[in-house]
């Protein structure tokens, strides 16, 4: 194994106004180093003024994600020595406009994700004392919507947000879901509001790319088109029952 | 659009016209849509065949003989491979978008698709025997 | 209450056409488009064809084939159109030519379905 690896760096500095230029740097090339600690490398020893995110470094605080090769990915879990020889092209997530470097604006995000209202809504009352029980099947039907840490690859990969900013977006549908199914929730016709407009579910054309690019393995893909035929049931209701029945 | 204040100065990098060139996976997505094309053409083909059919004999075979023109021959070849993949494709992704549930256990993903191709056998078989017997 | 939407309603037209295209027409493709006119399969007597598709149950269900087939083309193409072309300035024509398109498609199999019953 060669004892060094080339990334090419995404530099974007918003006071000179100009386009993102690629910056080289080389780096140790170790068995057990990921991106990010290439990165991490680059700032400490190489150039101090490079900007990115991350915290976490174990795949859980979804800080860290950006484009790696053209790929979306959490930069602490794409190791280096799989992408020997290199050079690694490291590049800012896609359809997120730049801030600086290696740094996008997730505001977009941060806006949609309440749209969806992701907390069990009840209108209990009062209160019951103590929790609301479930059983270990009932939590296996939302289990896999609620691994989602919000790292926002899946918007990265969705052409269709990157065509459409106003699509809601694979994460904010796929936590929507992830409600839906809890058994202990009672506000999926609220959330269903929201998605059934043309900006909620229907803009997917199910290219399928935020599932192939999740690294908690959540499926929105499989949400989304499920969502469709939820929406798609209460709408033919909707036609046909008379309103005092919807 | 979104309510938080975008910097002023942020970059937005431009979508592609191509931006389905980009990547393996797109390009299989952008072919499946495509597909959709072939199908429509299919069902005009058959809609010329049925109006034939109902002129005449006379009509119908030269049809057939309109049928086996080389344009004609190739571009039905070029509808089965887009029919096909849209067959694929469409069979692959139904367990991803339908949760099928036999007696409260959730059927798993290739019971559904291998339940498709059977579906496709029967139906196949039956057209066959229909329109040969 | 569910306000009332044609979005849902397309989709799932969209997508009863996506599951008969792609259950019907590859054996249809391979015998009508390619063994009968290259002679690979005898094809079926004038009088046998015209017999099945005289048949009101095949007249009928082909009408459903060909309708929801081509609703499948009209909503899937306009996404392709929208994306892929980046086109989604024409919105309103691309929308009236897609569904315009099936609706009159289908209508014309209805002419063209009822000349054979």
């Amino acid at each position: 194994m060669a004892d060094s690896i080339r990334l090419q760096v995404s530099r974007y500095r918003p006071e000179e106004g100009s386009a993102p230029t690629l910056q080289e740097y080389d780096v140790p090339l170790r068995k057990e180093w990921s991106v990010l600690d290439g990165l991490n490398y680059v700032k400490d020893h190489l150039d101090s003024t490079l900007s990115y995110r991350w915290s976490c470094r174990m795949g859980i605080c979804g800080s860290c994600g950006m484009s790696v090769n053209g790929t979306p990915e959490l930069t602490c879990g794409t190791f280096l020595a799989d992408l020997a020889p290199g050079p690694v092209r490291v590049e800012p997530m896609r359809n997120f406009p730049v801030v600086r470097d290696l740094v996008v604006d997730i505001g977009d995000f941060m806006d949609k994700l309440p749209r969806v209202k992701p907390w069990i809504i009840r209108d209990d009352e009062p209160e019951p004392d103590g929790e609301y029980l479930q059983t270990p099947e009932e939590l296996d039907e939302y289990k896999q919507f609620s691994m989602c840490i919000n790292c926002m690859l899946c918007y990265s990969a969705c052409p269709v947000y990157g065509l459409d900013p106003d699509f809601i977006g694979p994460a904010a549908i796929a936590l929507a879901e992830r409600y839906d199914l809890d058994s202990r929730d009672r506000g999926a016709r609220e959330r269903l509001d929201v998605l059934i407009e043309h900006e909620g579910v229907w803009g997917c054309t199910f290219v399928g790319e935020c599932t192939t690019v999740c690294p908690k393995h959540v499926d929105p893909a499989g949400a989304i088109q499920r969502y469709k035929l939820k929406a798609a049931k209460e709408s033919v209701k909707a036609f046909l029952l008379p309103r005092g029945a919807r | 659009m979104s309510e938080t204040e975008v910097q002023p100065r942020a970059y937005r990098r431009p979508v592609s016209t191509w931006w389905w060139l980009e990547k393996r996976s797109y390009f299989v997505f952008a072919m499946r849509e495509l597909s959709s094309v072939f199908v429509a053409w299919f069902v005009v083909f058959l809609l010329m065949l049925t109006y034939a059919v109902g002129r005449g004999d006379d009509q119908y075979q030269s049809f057939l003989d309109w049928a086996a023109t080389p344009w004609v021959v190739v571009l039905n070849l070029v509808t089965l491979v887009f029919v096909v993949l849209h067959m694929v494709t469409w069979f692959n992704l139904t367990p991803q978008a339908t949760v099928v549930r036999l007696r409260g256990q959730r059927v798993p993903a290739w019971a559904i698709i291998a339940s498709q191709y059977v579906g496709l056998a029967v139906v196949s078989a039956f057209v066959i025997w229909l329109v040969t017997r | 209450m569910t306000k009332r939407r044609v979005e849902p309603i397309l989709w799932l037209l969209f997508s009863a056409g996506g599951v008969l295209a792609a259950v019907f027409l590859p054996v249809l493709v391979v015998l009508f488009g390619l063994a009968f006119p290259l002679g690979w399969v005898t094809p079926p007597s004038h009088d046998h064809l015209h017999a099945v598709l005289g048949h009101p149950l095949t007249a009928l269900f082909l009408f459903g084939l060909f309708a929801l087939c081509l609703a499948h083309w009209a909503h899937r193409f306009r996404y392709t159109l929208y994306d892929g072309l980046q086109l989604k300035g024409s919105k309103g024509l691309i929308t009236v030519l897609c569904y315009g398109g099936a609706v009159l498609g289908s209508v014309v199999s209805a002419v063209v379905l009822a000349t054979v019953v």
